[in-house]
């Protein structure tokens, strides 16, 4: 027997740039995948950005004034999308009915996560760096002016909808195409919670006990700081980096745990519903 | 003098048992394969083929017993050996939106292939792929796409190479040259092939080896020709009735 002509290492980079090949070569050959991208994350900045000069005409309701409405459509965006565009990734290989290939190859898991984690970077900026061009075009608010804040809620927020979306992964893995409902809609429990477009304030007292247990409420209350008073809350974003660690832990159990029961019931190979 | 040791099974079930909570697919198995050898997994629908492949690869957790591939518990050792082995099989598919060229550069990364270029070079020439290299895998024949998924699954040149109905939905030509072709890797590579196949010419033509699978237990485990003599027929299918209609046992008895 010859040596083989491969090499093999425990965790390799080269394999997490495998993947995301992969996935680049799925998505720069189709495009209406691409135009997806772009399309919703349109569409959503110029109806709430159109809203609020609406209401600060109206009203001259201050914080809408100050661009809350339309920062806080964008923020969400990311959040949204990071969680769809890791999710969507993983979809794609269930659909194409890859995942045997890919689970039986030496790929290991958090080669895997790792790379899902650069398409949902890849798939947000091709849809939010033109829409936030298009946003200081039509209503003259620059994302990229909140600097190194926009940094901080950036990570973030990034943290997590990778949390969320290993999570969703592993109940893909574990229930095939059975939970793909997941993938498309758990974000928007988060929604409300979050207080995505109002204080934390405006909750019920008992609510706003779990929307501070939501990494997101910290950042989305930390833009309204920034925006309003113009200061940025370092304190929110640490508490929100801490709640990022235990959520992000806990998905990564969650997954791995999927994982070894999916092992258990065969549904590796399936994938189906 | 000591007799010298002989080396390991590259392929170890031991008493392996898979129950899917009250379905019991494989009910205490116990093989091993010898390097360089071919063997095939005969058996009916719901036999415990697919089963037992798939804990094999490390993608089904035993529920007891062990399986051991290349001295690598399986799944829990997996990573030390998947780079060593491949398998091609009809239930999963090569992403069609992609090239061939594109897919099986990604194959070849994910494999550790060291010169991935060179690798799907020779892979288009030894299985004459070179027509097709640039054209989305969705868009090919069967035949076509039998020859990507092929090339995959020889792509890190495995030690271990586990097929699941190579041939299903093949015309007889296109079948035969992928047999061919699978002999021919075997042959140079001295590669170690379990195969699950329903078409017994294949098997006939391919296996040293016969492991015969009914309601996930080993009904009986010999060579092509040791089956047909003890049961007295002239071929592998007439011999696989027997036993998938439990007439066998009643043939034997009687002789």
């Amino acid at each position: 027997m010859s040596a083989p002509a491969v090499h093999y290492t425990p965790i390799s980079p080269r394999r997490v740039f495998a993947m995301v090949l992969r996935h680049w070569y799925l998505l720069s050959s189709s495009w209406p995948r691409i135009l997806d991208l772009m399309y919703w994350p349109t569409v959503q900045m110029l109806t709430w950005g159109f809203l609020q000069v609406y209401v600060a005409r109206g009203t001259g309701f201050a914080a809408a004034a100050a661009g809350t409405f339309i920062g806080a459509v964008m923020m969400w965006d990311i959040l949204f999308r990071g969680q769809l565009g890791f999710s969507i990734s993983f979809l794609e290989e269930l659909y194409a009915r890859n995942m045997g290939n890919l689970m039986m190859s030496p790929l290991r898991p958090i080669e895997f996560v790792a790379a899902l984690m650069i398409m949902s970077v890849i798939r947000l900026a091709i849809g939010m760096v033109p829409v936030s061009l298009l946003a200081i075009a039509f209503f003259g608010f620059n994302l990229w002016a909140m600097g190194l804040a926009l940094v901080a809620f950036f990570v973030n927020l990034f943290l997590t909808s990778w949390a969320v979306a290993i999570f969703v992964a592993g109940l893909l893995l574990r229930n095939g195409l059975g939970a793909e409902t997941m993938a498309w809609g758990i974000m928007f429990l988060f929604l409300p919670l979050t207080c995505v477009y109002y204080p934390v304030a405006v909750l019920p007292a008992w609510l706003q006990v779990f929307a501070w247990m939501l990494p997101p409420t910290y950042v989305f209350e930390g833009m309204r700081s920034l925006l309003i008073d113009h200061v940025f809350r370092t304190d929110l974003m640490v508490q929100a980096f801490v709640f990022n660690a235990v959520l992000f832990g806990c998905a990564g159990v969650a997954f791995l745990w999927l994982l070894r029961s999916a092992r258990r019931e065969g549904t590796l190979l399936q994938g189906g519903d | 003098m000591r007799a010298p040791a002989t080396p390991p099974a590259p392929i170890s079930v031991d008493r392996l048992v898979k129950r899917y909570k009250t379905v019991t697919a494989v009910d205490g198995i116990s093989f091993a394969i010898e390097a360089g050898s071919c063997a095939a997994l005969l058996g009916g629908n719901g036999a415990g083929k697919t089963t037992t492949i798939s804990t094999i690869m490390g993608l089904v957790e035993p529920t007891s017993g062990t399986v051991t591939v290349l001295g690598a518990a399986m799944p829990r050792q997996r990573h030390r050996v998947l780079h060593r082995m491949n398998f091609e099989s009809p239930y999963v598919n090569m992403p069609m939106r992609l090239t061939v060229r594109q897919n099986l550069t990604v194959f070849a990364m994910l494999y550790g292939c060291v010169d991935v270029a060179g690798r799907i070079r020779g892979l288009a020439e030894e299985l004459e792929l070179h027509d097709f290299l640039d054209r989305q895998t969705g868009k090919l024949s069967s035949g076509q796409k039998t020859r990507v998924a092929l090339a995959k699954s020889l792509v890190n040149e495995p030690d271990i190479l586990l097929l699941d109905e190579p041939t299903a939905s093949l015309d007889p030509d296109t079948a035969d040259w992928v047999r061919g072709r699978l002999e021919h890797y075997r042959r140079e590579r001295g590669a170690t092939v379990l195969l699950a196949s329903h078409n017994m010419n294949e098997v006939e033509r391919l296996c040293d080896r016969v492991i015969m699978l009914k309601t996930g237990r080993i009904e009986d485990d010999d060579t092509p020709s040791g089956l047909i003599a003890r049961y007295g027929r002239s071929n592998l299918e007439e011999v696989f009735l027997d036993i998938a209609r439990g007439t066998g046992e009643a043939r034997e008895a009687a002789q």
